[in-house]
């Protein structure tokens, strides 16, 4: 086991490059922030996926870089695999976290039910943004990865079925 | 109530959870590497690190108070001490040594040898006058604003700059003795 920090390090910096990109430097724009989050995340992606493969031959298909990414890969950052891999067989794949460990201390406040509408929905919209904004990050690292492994990708995240965590890879022909 | 007995940095440091500082080095160099582009004025970029880690430092404080059981600090001595060996121990994994006291004892250096945030880090030429590692001078003053402390913290050595260790200049300028602004303050912290 190499260095270690506390986790706390990665969790405070974390919440303070979102903090800082989408309330102090693009406030009124939103999706830029977005952009710079995801491209922050792709530079630590393609960095830490060449630190993890050095040793190793390079990889033979899509399919194996996607499972170097589900297993050792994420075992790296988080001392766990995804927990569930999905394709469709045309080049879309889900990679399932059933407790995403960067989204346990970013917490979704069901919204108090105002409306009559009982059928209105739980999430806080503003909750439910800080969520996704905290999301880009991650997308970004899996993209980052994916890329310096000779997979071309979009990466997005689906946090519908929260404390678990999706990321969907579309694979770029 | 028995006093709770203050923790070494080893023993907190061993009872967080920690995780690869590769994560954290890579994460922050990017962040670094963004700004850099994003706000193209160095100085903005070193304000901008100063700002973020004055936020965290103002979140970390609590952790800090809550998993060491340090109590309150007879002096500006002691507080130094214990940022050197518990406080940065415990969240970087690393020590500094607290020297060159001025004779008021208002003021000293913290010296580090070894600085998880610069691993594998150069400086290009176009970077002079960046300060790398700003984010932790500004965590510090955060966290010691949080316990009444207001300090001017500063760079005096860095060995992004060819320096030959860290060494970061903390100078006490107002400490507050009054009990309303300890309100976030666990119990252990205040003076009974």
């Amino acid at each position: 086991m190499g260095r270690e920090v506390a986790e706390s390090c990665v969790e405070g910096i974390m919440i303070e490059m979102v903090s800082a990109y989408c309330s102090r430097f693009y406030a009124n724009k939103q999706d830029l922030a977005a952009r710079r989050l995801e491209s922050i995340g792709f530079q630590v992606g393609v960095q830490l996926s060449e630190r993890y493969t050095m040793d190793r031959p390079r990889f033979t298909d899509h399919l194996e870089a996607i499972k170097f990414i589900c297993k050792d890969f994420w075992n790296e950052l988080f001392k766990k695999q995804i927990d569930n891999l999905k394709t469709n067989h045309k080049g879309t794949f889900v990679l399932q976290d059933n407790r995403f460990r960067w989204l346990t201390r970013v917490s979704i406040h069901p919204s108090p039910i105002t409306q009559a509408d009982s059928a209105a929905p739980l999430v806080d919209s503003r909750a439910a943004l800080t969520a996704n904004m905290h999301l880009y990050f991650p997308c970004g690292i899996i993209r980052g990865a994916l890329t310096n492994l000779g997979v071309p990708c979009a990466v997005s995240a689906d946090i519908s079925n929260l404390p678990a965590c999706s990321f969907v890879v579309r694979i770029k022909v | 109530m028995a006093k709770l007995v203050p923790r070494s940095g080893d023993a907190v440091f061993a009872s967080v959870e920690r995780v690869n500082a590769e994560l954290f080095t890579l994460t922050y160099g990017a962040i670094v590497r963004q700004l850099i582009t994003d706000l193209e004025e160095t100085e903005e970029v070193n304000k901008q690190l100063d700002q973020m880690g004055y936020n965290i430092g103002v979140r970390l404080i609590d952790e800090f108070l809550a998993k060491s059981n340090v109590s309150r600090c007879v002096d500006f001595k002691e507080t130094a001490e214990v940022i050197a060996k518990v406080g940065l121990k415990m969240f970087l994994g690393v020590t500094a040594t607290v020297t060159n006291w001025d004779a008021e004892g208002t003021s000293c250096s913290l010296v580090l040898e070894d600085n998880p945030l610069v691993d594998f880090v150069e400086l290009p030429d176009t970077c002079q006058g960046l300060y790398y590692c700003n984010i932790l001078s500004g965590v510090i003053r955060g966290a010691l604003e949080m316990v009444s402390m207001k300090t001017e913290v500063s760079w005096v050595r860095d060995m992004l700059r060819g320096d030959d260790a860290y060494e970061i200049r903390v100078k006490l300028l107002k400490q507050q003795m009054g009990r309303d602004r300890f309100a976030s303050i666990p119990q252990a912290a205040v003076i009974l």
